[in-house]
Order: structure tokens, then C-alpha cells, then sequence
């Protein structure tokens, strides 16, 4: 268990540090940080200056060795365009992209797995087809665009929710603003959360279907019906659970591509997360703010892909190495 | 005579396909009684797996009982509801099947599993059932079951998996239990093992076994009576001695060739030239006519059914027809 701990930390360093190399070379070959700090006038020599105190003339590595070092402790430099500290500005954005990504993920997962069970027990069925059907939608329907349909059949046509923005946010506390504890909070993310969770709900629930379906082929399934267990005991004890230690870890994976793809969500429905501050530095070339989102979207996956190991080590006994040689 | 525990009459399985529909099961029937073993030998594709699903009710779609009757001690069970026949799979029949790496699931320990039965069948505590777990595994030889029992399937060797398979099995003290190849999947050296398990526990029970096995070796040993089963029709049922002895269905004569002996007992069916034909190729009359050194004119005209011989033997073939008394339908 340890070894397996460490063996997955190890992995999850190197990978941060490959991250950290792509964020790092951006500083490097990504415009001239000098010009987008200083005025036009700046002389040549002021330049090199500037150049020098900023540690820009140090070795490829001691200035790599900085940059990981300040980044651990979370600085990434102030933003160019908006002259805060990029951590701040970032964290200031992180909760609502968080709950937007949390509450889409809890859809995905709770209407896939359900959607999935359903049209896998009741194969054939109209109401399955139908599911089935309109899921292909979803999958091949750009986000964008279904964020916009949504727009304008719920917010334009019926208006019975807002089009964009967060709507009303309070503080939990120092730094975490909600939109979850108001009324308006809440309408304005039923729109954003169906559009970044519809993909990966149809996504959950082909996984779920095509799984369960394998797994009520197997022979302990029949061997369960035929001891004569009830159909709720077969199919939702000992079929589903079988079918979700798969279907855990790519929930877990997807709640990364969750967070990454907000991007477009975010940016549709002006929603103010990391993903639109992003869209915003690209546009602007605002070098220290793309780094450090890079660096915290690796994060956010590195962080999930452990989690998910562990919770597929505890649902899966297989995995559980202590004693897996069978004894007789 | 007393009611045989399970009575199959007559019993027509098919599978309807878009080409036309398929009959796997046509017209077999056959009794066991209390207490008794029953062997069924046939080789791949007979039919043997078809006739276990269709007792315990668990065909699986879009086959299905097309016709015919299945009795269970004197209860007719094929057309019961199908909460009813729930209660009875477990409870009054037991299923083994044939390979325990697959037959337990992976992600429960062997207590979890069966508890979950015992109590599913039976109104004990969580406490009860689980001394009754215990007990069973004990039964069934796995060493130190009370600690055991915690474990997960796969920290178990085969045939210990058989073991706990059986266990299962029986948890609800059924009084038939069908058998389905309980060891085609195992290691040579522990199939006589479980085979010997099996039998001791049924017959201090008094469950009766349906008994299908590719082994012929097994069946003279174990089995009281033996059902040949061809092209999902029966050939010929007996017991076991006469019909290795001395069978009289052509094809079972072939099969014997191999088992000169009742002391030699691990070989398997022999080949018979040509091949047992496919469910869309069975030829009129009798379906192994192709094969038959003894076929005659009236063989490719009619389907024969099964007669009644001497000393409880029933043979479904033309040549014994001299003595015309059909059994069976009417
Ligand atoms: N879903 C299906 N559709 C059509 N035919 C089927 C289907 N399932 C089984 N069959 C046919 O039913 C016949 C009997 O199958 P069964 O599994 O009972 O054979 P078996 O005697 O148990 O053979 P084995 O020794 O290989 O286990 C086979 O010929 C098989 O092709
Ligand atoms: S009925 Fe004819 S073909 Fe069939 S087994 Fe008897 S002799 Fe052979
Ligand atoms: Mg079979």
C-alpha cells in the first residue's frame, strides 16, 4: 500500500515537472516579458537591466530552479495586464469555476450512472431508445452551441433563468465566494453546469450501459440469479457495483477535462472563472497568468488521478496486493 | 410409484432466429427421483446446459420453453411467475456451474456472498447465517473456513473456489441441484476431489443431482441412472451399468466404444465419425441417421421417440420398435 502511495507520488512529480518545463518555456519563448512591462521609451540599457534583475540572464536551469521554487510557495509573478499577483488573481477565480465544475460533475455522474443502469436493464424499451438517441446529441453537439441553444430556449424564449453571470455571490469564509447560498446564485448555474456536464453525462452513461451490459453476461451474475437472489439484489448489489469500479475512474479523469473544458462554458455564459481569466491572458498575451493556470489545471488532474487510484484500490479487493497470492 | 422429485415432459426448447426458428431441445423428458443421481452426457452442443437453464428457469432470451412440462415434486414449475420461480432457484434447486474463476463475484467476500443466499432463502439473523456460512464451508473442506470465510474469491486456489461454489450452491439446503460440468474447469488431479464433495453432501442431504459432465468416467461413478442426450433429443436413459455395459441406442454403443471397463474411468466420449449436425441441419427422421452404422429406410422418415425397455431403460430408436410401447407422449 505504501509502496504503491509513493510509487504514485513519484509519478505525479514528474509529471507537475514536465508541466512546470511547457509553463516555464512559455516565459521564455512566448513574447518578451521585458516589453510587456515597460514603456516605449525605455532605453536598450534599461532593458538589460531590468533583464538582469529579474534573473533573465541566469542559466537555463538556475532559472527553471527559481521558477519551480516560487511557484511551490504558489508565486507566479503579477499579471502584466491586470498588475496583481497572478496567485491572487486566480484564487479570487478558483471558487467559481470550482462549483461550476463540482455541481456539472455531480450531474454527469449521478444522471449518467442512473441513465446508464436504466437503458442496460431495459434494453429495447421505447423510453431507452429514446435516451439513447437524444445522448448521441449531446455527444456530438459542440458545448458551445448547446450552451447557446440553452441560452436561447431557457433564458431568451421562456426567460425562466439568467443568460450570464454568476448572480448573486456572498463570502464563506475569507476568500471563497458562493453563488450556492442565493436564490440567484443558484438559477445562474443550472445553464452553465447542464452545458459542461452534458458531454460527460452521455459520456457516463455509454460507459455505464455498454459495462453493465457486459457485466450481466458473466457467469457470477448468473450465478447469483441463480441462487435465487432478487433482481434488485443481482442487478443493483452485485451488477452495478462491479460496473462502477471502471466507471469511477474515468468519472474521476473526466472531472479534470471538467475543469479544463469550463474554458468554453465559462466563456459562453461570462461565467468569471479561471477558465475565462485564461481565455483573457491568452488574448492578451498575458504570460504569468497562462503559466499558472497550466500549472494548476496539471494539478488538478495529478490531485484526481491519485484519488481515483485510491478509491479504485478500495473498491477493487483484486488490487489489494498485502495477500493476492491464492493460498490453498 | 412414488412422484419423482423433478419430472421433465416433453420438454421443447428453441431459439427463433431471423432465418427461421431453431429447435435445441426437442421433446425430452425424463424423470429423477428422490435421492438419485442423474448423469447427462451429450456431446458439445446437445443441449445438456440448455436442459439445467430450462429446470432452474434461467434460459436466457430470446430462447425459450416452446412446449412441454416441468414438474417439481409434483408442483408444475415451468410456467410458475417469476417471483415464484426466484424463491425456488436456490431454495429448492441449486445451480453449480462450471467454472468457479467466474462463477463468484470478484468484488465480495465468500462470507458476503453467502450470507446474501442464506438469508435471501432463509429468516435467520446476520449472526445465524453466518455460523450456518461457516459450517458450510467447513463442509465442503475448506481448511480453517472460520477465518477463511473473510476472504475474497480470489485469495482461493480452483477447486478451493469450487468448494465455496458449492457451498453456495447448497446454502439453502436445496433439493435438487444441478450440476453443469463441475469440474471440466478444474486441475485433473482435484476433479475427483469435488466430484466426491458434491455427491457426500447430497446424499446425506437426500438432494437429488442432475449431473452433466462430458466425462464418462465421473458419470460411473457417481451418477445412479445416465441420459444420453444427441442433437437435443434424448438417445437413451438407463441405468448407468446397463448402459455402459450394454448399450442398445446406436450412438451410445459408439460412445461406450471408448469405455471397454468400468475400472477405466477417465477417458472421455470418443469421436464418432462425421460431426453431431448443427440445429439448423437436423436431418428428418432421426437426427443421427448421417452416423448410424445400423440406419435404416424408416430412419429418414421418422423422428423415433423414446420406448420403453427392460429393467427401466428407455431408448429413443427404430431398431427397438418391434416391441411398440411408447412412453412418454400421449
Ligand atoms: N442464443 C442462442 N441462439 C441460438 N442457438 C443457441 C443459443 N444458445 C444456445 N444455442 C444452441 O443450443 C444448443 C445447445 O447448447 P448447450 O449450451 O445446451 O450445449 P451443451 O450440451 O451444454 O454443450 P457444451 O458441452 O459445449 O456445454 C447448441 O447447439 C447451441 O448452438
Ligand atoms: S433410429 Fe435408425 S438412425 Fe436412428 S439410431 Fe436407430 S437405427 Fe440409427
Ligand atoms: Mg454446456
Amino acid at each position: 500500500m505504501t509502496a504503491f502511495i509513493l510509487r504514485r507520488l513519484a509519478q505525479s512529480v514528474i509529471v507537475m515537472l514536465t508541466v512546470a518545463l511547457v509553463a516555464f518555456a512559455l516565459f521564455r519563448f512566448v513574447g518578451d516579458p521585458i516589453a510587456s512591462m515597460v514603456g516605449q521609451e525605455t532605453t536598450l540599457a534599461e532593458r538589460a537591466e531590468i533583464r538582469a534583475a529579474l534573473g533573465l540572464d541566469d542559466p537555463f536551469l538556475v532559472q527553471f530552479w527559481n521558477f519551480i521554487a516560487r511557484a511551490v510557495t504558489g508565486d507566479f509573478g503579477i499579471s502584466y495586464r491586470l498588475q496583481q499577483p497572478v496567485m491572487e488573481l486566480i484564487l479570487s477565480r478558483l471558487p467559481a469555476t470550482l462549483e461550476l465544475a463540482l455541481v456539472s460533475g455531480i450531474l454527469a455522474f449521478v444522471f449518467g450512472v442512473g441513465f446508464g443502469v436504466y437503458t442496460a436493464l431495459r434494453r429495447g424499451g421505447w423510453a431507452s431508445s429514446t435516451i439513447m438517441t437524444v445522448s448521441l446529441i449531446g455527444v456530438s453537439l459542440p458545448t458551445f452551441l448547446i450552451g447557446v441553444l440553452l441560452i436561447w430556449v431557457f433564458a431568451v424564449e421562456l426567460q425562466w433563468l439568467p443568460s450570464f453571470g454568476r448572480g448573486e455571490t456572498v463570502y464563506v469564509g475569507d476568500w471563497w465566494r458562493t453563488g450556492l447560498l442565493t436564490e440567484s446564485g443558484r438559477a445562474s448555474l443550472i445553464l452553465p453546469a447542464i452545458t459542461l456536464g452534458l458531454y460527460q453525462m452521455t459520456l457516463i452513461m455509454r460507459l455505464v450501459r455498454a459495462e453493465m451490459l457486459e457485466v450481466l453476461r458473466t457467469d457470477y451474475i448468473k450465478f447469483a440469479r441463480a441462487r435465487g437472489l432478487s433482481n434488485r439484489a443481482v442487478n443493483f448489489g452485485h451488477a452495478l457495483k462491479n460496473t462502477l469500479v471502471p466507471v469511477i475512474t474515468i468519472t474521476g479523469l473526466q472531472m479534470g477535462s471538467i475543469i479544463a473544458f469550463s474554458i468554453i462554458t465559462e466563456t459562453v455564459f461570462q461565467w468569471p472563472g479561471v477558465g475565462a481569466l485564461f481565455i483573457n491572458s491568452v488574448r492578451f498575451v498575458d504570460v504569468p497568468v497562462m503559466a499558472a493556470y497550466l500549472m494548476l489545471i496539471a494539478l488538478v488532474f495529478v490531485v484526481i488521478n491519485l484519488i481515483v487510484d485510491l478509491l479504485y484500490y478500495a473498491v477493487d479487493p483484486r488490487l489489494r496486493v498485502d495477500r493476492a497470492n491464492a493460498r490453498h | 410409484m412414488a412422484t419423482p422429485l423433478l419430472s421433465v415432459r416433453d420438454l421443447i426448447v428453441e431459439f427463433p432466429t431471423r432465418r427461421g426458428t431453431l429447435r435445441a431441445l426437442d421433446r425430452v423428458s425424463f424423470d429423477i427421483a428422490e435421492g438419485e443421481v442423474l448423469g447427462m452426457v451429450g456431446e458439445s452442443g446437445a443441449g445438456k446446459s440448455l436442459t439445467g437453464a430450462a429446470i432452474i428457469g434461467l434460459l436466457e432470451p430470446p430462447g425459450r420453453i416452446a412446449s412441454g412440462e416441468i414438474w417439481l415434486r409434483g408442483e408444475r414449475i415451468d410456467n410458475l411467475p417469476r417471483e415464484k420461480m426466484r424463491r425456488i432457484r436456490g431454495r429448492r434447486i441449486g445451480m453449480v456451474f462450471q467454472d468457479p474463476l467466474t462463477s463468484l463475484n470478484p468484488l465480495y467476500t465468500v462470507a458476503e456472498q453467502l450470507i446474501e443466499t442464506i438469508r435471501t432463502h432463509m429468516d435467520v439473523s446476520e449472526k445465524e447465517a453466518r455460523k450456518r456460512a461457516v459450517a458450510l464451508l467447513d463442509r465442503v473442506g475448506i481448511p480453517a473456513a472460520a477465518r477463511r470465510i473473510d476472504d475474497y474469491p480470489h485469495h482461493f486456489s480452483g477447486g478451493m473456489r469450487q468448494r465455496v461454489v458449492i457451498a453456495l450452491a447448497l446454502a439453502a439446503e436445496p433439493e435438487l441441484v444441478i450440476a453443469d460440468e463441475p469440474t471440466t474447469a478444474l486441475d485433473v488431479s482435484v476433479q475427483a476431489q469435488i466430484i466426491d464433495v458434491l455427491k457426500e453432501i447430497c446424499a446425506e442431504r437426500g438432494a437429488s443431482v442432475l449431473l452433466i459432465t462430458h466425462d464418462m468416467g465421473v458419470i460411473a461413478e457417481t451418477a445412479d441412472r445416465v441420459a444420453v442426450l444427441y442433437a437435443g433429443r434424448l438417445a437413451e436413459i438407463g441405468p448407468v451399468r446397463d448402459v455402459i455395459q450394454n448399450a442398445e441406442h446406436p450412438y451410445t454403443a459408439g460412445l461406450m466404444g471408448s469405455i471397454p471397463t468400468l475400472t477405466q474411468t477417465a477417458e472421455r466420449l470418443t469421436q464418432i465419425p462425421g460431426a453431431m449436425p448443427r440445429l439448423n441441419a437436423i436431418p428428418q427422421g432421426c437426427a443421427f441417421n448421417p452416423r448410424c452404422p445400423k440406419v435404416f429406410d424408416r430412419c429418414y422418415r421418422d423422428q423415433p421417440n423414446l420406448i420403453a425397455r427392460a429393467d427401466g431403460r428407455q431408448v429413443s430408436c427404430w431398431l427397438y420398435d418391434a416391441q411398440v410401447k411408447e412412453v412418454s407422449h400421449g
